[in-house]
C-alpha cells in the first residue's frame, strides 16, 4: 500500500538555506517564508508545500515574483492516507527559465479548495478536470461542471478506490 | 463593409437581447475533430456571441490505464494520445521516467531522438497546414502535404516497423539500432523538402482568399495567451518569445543552432507564418543532427531496466534472466515525483509522473497543449463572424486525442 510522502520542517530549512540564489526561494523569503509548510529540492525540481487555505495567496505571490505562466495542475490520490489528496500546481517563469511546483494537501471528507481562476483564467479547464476525475470542489470557479465524463456519471474515475475496469 | 481588424461586438450583449440569439451546434468540421468536438455557439445573426466547447467524446481513461501498467508498458499508450506526433509523446514520457531513475542515456540515442522528434514536428505541421488550407477551401495543398507526410511515414516505418504508433523510444534509449540506410533517406528527404515548403507558400501566401480569411482573424493578445495557458506556436504568434527547446533545453537541444520564429501579429496569419518558419528551422536541426551524429550504443548500460539485445539473449543466461524479469515484473523506480516538459509540434507537452517505489507508476498526468489552447477559442472567436470560427480552429492546430486523453 502506498504511503503518502511525509512533510518535514527540517527539510524546509535545509532547502531554503541551501538554495539562496534560486529566484523562487528569494521571492518567497522576501514575501512570507512562514506561509510555506515544507520545501523539497529533488532531481532538479523545487517543490513548495502550502496549507490549502493559503493557496490563492501563495499563487499570487509566486506570480508577482516572476513566475508568470501557469502550466499545469493535477491531483494525486494517496488513499488510505490522511490528508488524502495532493494537489500539484506547476508554474513556469519565462524570465528565469525555471519551473516550480506548488503543492497542497486536502482531507478526504468533502475535499474543497479555493479556485485560482481569478489569478490565471487558464486554470479553468484543469480545475474542471480535477473536479471531474477526483471529485475535488473548487470554490469560486466560474463553471464547475464535469468536463470529460458525461454529466450523469457516477463516481470519480481517477480515485484509487475506483476500479480500472469501471463499476459496470 | 465590416472592418475585419476590430471585433464587431466589444462586450457580451445584455440579458434581454439573448432571446434573439440562436444556439447552434457546430459539429465535426475540422478533419481532426471528426465527431469528437462539439462547439455550442450562441449567435446573433452571423456573429458569435458566446462559444462553449463540449469535449470528452474521445476520453479513453488513459491516465487510469497507466496506473495499471509497468513503466515500460506505458510507452505504447503515449503514442495514442497525440496520434500525429508519436515520437514527441514517447520522448516526453521517457525523459520523465529517466529523470526519476536518474538514468544516463547514450549520446547516439539522444541525437537520434532529436532527429526523429523534429521529423515528427514536420509531420504534425504538414497535417496542420494541409487541413487548415482545406478548411479555408484550398484543397491542392492538402494533397501536397500528404504526399510529403507519406515520405516521413515511410521513414518511421523503416525505423520502427510502424507508420503512426511507432513506440520506438524506450526508457534508457531506443528499441533498436536504426537501419543502415536511414540517415541517407532522411538526408534525401530534407534535401528536397525546402522546395516543397516554397511550393505551399507560393500557393497560399499570395492567395487573396487565404489572406483575407486569416489576416486580423482570431485575435489573441499576449496577455490573454499567457493567462489562458496557451503555448507553442499559437503563443509565439502572439509575440511571446519562449521555446522550451532553447530556453530550458532537454535531450541535448543546447547543442543545436536554431532560431525561434516569433510573430507580433497575434492572429491566424501570424500562426501560419510562425509554423511555416518553424518547419524550415526543423530542417536545419535535422541537418545538424545528421552531420554530427555520434557513434556508440543506443541503449543505456542498465541491464535491470533496459531489455538486452536479442542476440545476447540467445547466448547469455544473465541476459535471458534480465529479459524475463523486466517483462514479467518490470523494474522498480525510486519514489518521488517529476515533471518533464518538452516542446511538441502543438506546444508545451508535459508529463507529471509520481512514483511510490514500485514497478507501476502511481500516477501519470499528461499535460497536452491542445487542452489549454481550447480555452482560448472563445476569446479568439467572440464578436466575430461564424465563418471565422472555422479558420480559428484550424489555426490553433488541435488534435482531439490530446484534449480528451
Amino acid at each position: 500500500m502506498a504511503e503518502a510522502p511525509k512533510e518535514t520542517l527540517a527539510g524546509k530549512q535545509a532547502v531554503l538555506e541551501g538554495l539562496p540564489d534560486h529566484p523562487a526561494v528569494k521571492a518567497l523569503l522576501a514575501w512570507n517564508a512562514d506561509a510555506f509548510t515544507d520545501a523539497l529540492f529533488d532531481r532538479g525540481e523545487l517543490t513548495l508545500t502550502v496549507t490549502p487555505e493559503k493557496i490563492c495567496e501563495a499563487v499570487t505571490a509566486v506570480k508577482n515574483a516572476g513566475y508568470n505562466a501557469f502550466e499545469d495542475m493535477t491531483a494525486v490520490d494517496w488513499l488510505p492516507s490522511e490528508p488524502r489528496f495532493q494537489l500539484s500546481y506547476h508554474i513556469l517563469s519565462h524570465q528565469y527559465k525555471e519551473r516550480i511546483r506548488l503543492k497542497t494537501w486536502l482531507n478526504s471528507g468533502d475535499p474543497a479548495i479555493e479556485s485560482i481562476t481569478s489569478v490565471w483564467s487558464g486554470a479553468n479547464y484543469y480545475e474542471r478536470e480535477v473536479f471531474d476525475l477526483f471529485g475535488i470542489r473548487f470554490e469560486g470557479h466560474p463553471n464547475l461542471r464535469r468536463i470529460l465524463m458525461p454529466d450523469d456519471w457516477v463516481g470519480h474515475p481517477l480515485r484509487k478506490d475506483y476500479p480500472v475496469e469501471g463499476y459496470r | 463593409m465590416v472592418d475585419v481588424g476590430t471585433p464587431i461586438l466589444s462586450a457580451p450583449p445584455a440579458e434581454g437581447a439573448r432571446d434573439q440569439h440562436m444556439v447552434l451546434n457546430m459539429g465535426p468540421q475540422h478533419p481532426s475533430t471528426h465527431g469528437v468536438l462539439r462547439l455550442v455557439l450562441e449567435i446573433d445573426g452571423e456573429i458569435v456571441v458566446r462559444l462553449y466547447p463540449e469535449i470528452g467524446y474521445l476520453h479513453t481513461g488513459i491516465e487510469k490505464t497507466c496506473e495499471a501498467k509497468f513503466y515500460q508498458q506505458v510507452v505504447p499508450l503515449t503514442d495514442r494520445v497525440d496520434y500525429l506526433g508519436p515520437m514527441a509523446n514517447n520522448l516526453c514520457y521517457c525523459l520523465a521516467v529517466e529523470k526519476l531513475l536518474q538514468l544516463e542515456v547514450p549520446e547516439r540515442a539522444v541525437w537520434i531522438r532529436v532527429l526523429l522528434t523534429e521529423l515528427t514536428r514536420l509531420n504534425s505541421h504538414l497535417i496542420w497546414l494541409g487541413t487548415h488550407a482545406m478548411d479555408i477551401g484550398a484543397l491542392t495543398v492538402f494533397l501536397y502535404t500528404f504526399r510529403e507526410r507519406e515520405d516521413i511515414l515511410r521513414i518511421f516505418e523503416a525505423v520502427a516497423g510502424q507508420r503512426m504508433m511507432t513506440s520506438y523510444f524506450r526508457i534508457g534509449g531506443l528499441s533498436m539500432e536504426p537501419p543502415l540506410d536511414l540517415f541517407d533517406r532522411i538526408q534525401s528527404f530534407i534535401k528536397t523538402f525546402p522546395e516543397k515548403i516554397d511550393e505551399y507558400s507560393n500557393l497560399l501566401t499570395g492567395n487573396p482568399i487565404f489572406r483575407n480569411r486569416l489576416m486580423g482573424i482570431g485575435h489573441l493578445s499576449p496577455e490573454d495567451a499567457i493567462a489562458l495557458a496557451v503555448t507553442g506556436p499559437t503563443m509565439r504568434a502572439s509575440g511571446i518569445d519562449f521555446d522550451l527547446r532553447r530556453d530550458m533545453p532537454y535531450s541535448s537541444y543546447e547543442k543545436f543552432q536554431f532560431k525561434v520564429p516569433v510573430s507580433n501579429r497575434c492572429d491566424c496569419w501570424g500562426r501560419y507564418e510562425v509554423r511555416l518558419l518553424e518547419m524550415r528551422e526543423s530542417i536545419g536541426i535535422i541537418q545538424q543532427a545528421l552531420d554530427g551524429m555520434p557513434g556508440g550504443p543506443i541503449k543505456a548500460d542498465a541491464p535491470k531496466i533496459v531489455l538486452p539485445d536479442r542476440e545476447k539473449m540467445k547466448t547469455q543466461m544473465e541476459a535471458l534472466i534480465h529479459h524475463f524479469k523486466i517483462v514479467t515484473e518490470g523494474f522498480n523506480v525510486p519514489a518521488g515525483e517529476v515533471y518533464q516538459g518538452i516542446e511538441s509540434g502543438h506546444g508545451q507537452m508535459g508529463y507529471y509522473v509520481v512514483s511510490d517505489g514500485t514497478a507501476k507508476p502511481y500516477r501519470v498526468h499528461m499535460r497536452y497543449p491542445g487542452f489549454a489552447t481550447l480555452q482560448a477559442l472563445e476569446t479568439m472567436c467572440q464578436g466575430r463572424m461564424l465563418a471565422d470560427v472555422v479558420a480559428v480552429i484550424g489555426s490553433i492546430d488541435i488534435v482531439l486525442g490530446e484534449i480528451d486523453r
